[in-house]
């Protein structure tokens, strides 16, 4: 049976390790939070300016002041630090942060990373998903292995302009992981009850079996 | 020189004019120049170029601009929660000029801290990079990206001193402190005005030189997405 939300987020959080900072992006990549092992500590970042994110608040708690980069309002920990876009994105680009976990829309067999824009529908923007990809030192995405249509994510080329070129390190779908690097992708693990047919069957990209 | 104005329209008097560009601090609608946002509207000036990473929403924030249609082109990372922002940028109506976040907040800071420009591996082989300068440096690749100034910077800040000092709050900070330095004039809004003195100078964010107006307004602080959880019983 293919994973669901809740177990996507389970597994990217077994690419979490003791001593971490960590950035997580908007939707499936927000849950890992709640998988994080009890054994490690780990420091999540928004890039919004702040290290050492804590949970959702309780009602009684909201502050307008204090939101992720998901616009959420959040609550601070003992750890906590506050800094300016400017510093945030230093961090970031200049290679402090450990991993990235984003979603997407289309992944290539290169690791080129489509998640911001569909020319003439859908105007949002890319926030900081470029900077992310470029700077953090280790990219997965996680995300349906189809559209909603069906259609395959995982590609020979990114159809969608790109977030970055050559970026993404793993992907985890609801069918499986692969891991990308200088020699293509590799599918290393199946969700239970997937096969290997099942995958290529909604998989235009090539991919190397080593599950 | 006072620094200290009593309300948001004198503050701006003087300052505004059809074709100018404006940088206006926040991040969503956190810590955003409310007060004087909504003066910038009732001055009328018109064809802004407006940099700010987001465009607010329909009806707050920057959004009061775009319904008057007092914008001409934003410079923004990210506009998702404007569908009116949306709407005139696919009728053509609103130039539009996307920075990677972080990309912007350093052309901010460069700005204002007299860099002409900078280079950057964020965008690279994307349509971010068309047309730009690319160098390589240790083997890897890089974009060149310019600094940006703004003939008026308007800044949101929790507590600031008749000097001009700040100091901000939480995730308020944001785009704040380097639009601050890129504005050729920068006016800063506050919640709390205190008395010199009362700020320690090792705690300040952005030293007074870099603002020239202040004022202290009111702030209705909307929120956009309200996340709470659940108390369980005990």
């Amino acid at each position: 049976m293919p994973w669901d939300r809740n177990q996507m987020a389970e597994r990217a959080a077994k690419e979490l390790e003791d001593g971490f900072y960590v950035n997580l992006g908007i939707g499936i990549p927000t849950l890992v939070a709640n998988y994080i092992g009890e054994d490690i500590d780990v420091t999540l970042q928004s890039e919004n300016g702040m290290l050492g994110m804590g949970p959702f608040p309780y009602e009684d708690e909201v502050d307008p002041d204090l939101i992720n980069a998901g616009k959420q309002t959040i609550t601070e920990l003992r750890r906590t630090s506050y800094f300016s876009s400017a510093d945030s994105f230093g961090m970031i680009r200049g290679g402090h942060i450990d991993l990235s976990i984003l979603g997407a829309m289309e992944v290539s067999e290169k690791g080129d990373l489509a998640n911001w824009m569909i020319p003439g529908k859908m105007v949002k923007g890319m926030g900081g998903a470029m900077d992310l990809v470029a700077g953090v030192k280790r990219v997965v995405v996680v995300m349906d292995h189809t559209s909603k249509n069906g259609d395959p994510k995982l590609l020979h080329e990114c159809s969608l302009p790109l977030t970055g070129q050559g970026v993404v390190d793993m992907v985890i779908t609801n069918l499986g992981v692969f891991e990308i690097d200088e020699t293509g992708m590799k599918l290393t693990e199946l969700a239970p009850d997937v096969t290997v047919e099942d995958v290529k069957a909604s998989t235009e990209a090539d991919f190397e079996v080593a599950v | 020189m006072k620094k200290i104005y009593p309300d948001a329209r004198a503050a701006l008097d003087g300052l505004c004019f059809d074709g100018m560009t404006v940088m206006s601090g926040g991040f969503g609608l956190c810590g955003i120049p409310e007060n004087l946002i909504a003066a910038l509207r009732d001055t009328g000036a018109k064809d802004l170029t407006v940099i700010s990473n987001n465009a607010g929403v329909d009806d707050f924030g920057l959004g009061l601009l775009l319904q008057t249609r007092q914008i001409k082109k934003m410079i923004s990372s990210y506009v998702g929660e404007n569908k009116e922002f949306e709407r005139q940028y696919l009728s053509n109506e609103l130039e539009l000029e996307f920075n990677p976040q972080g990309t912007l907040a350093e052309r901010c800071r460069a700005g204002g801290a007299g860099i002409p420009a900078f280079y950057t591996k964020t965008g690279v082989g994307t349509m971010i990079a068309e047309g730009k300068e690319h160098k390589e440096f240790n083997g890897e690749t890089y974009i060149m990206e310019t600094g940006l100034i703004a003939d008026l910077s308007i800044v949101k800040a929790w507590k600031g001193d008749e000097q001009g000092n700040l100091v901000f709050r939480k995730t308020a900070r944001n785009f704040n402190p380097m639009m601050a330095t890129a504005g050729k004039v920068t006016v800063a809004e506050v919640e709390e005005i205190v008395p010199l003195g009362s700020l320690d100078p090792d705690c300040i964010h952005t030293p007074g030189i870099f603002v020239q107006r202040m004022i202290k307004g009111d702030h209705e602080k909307r929120i956009e997405q309200r996340t709470v959880r659940q108390r369980e019983n005990a």
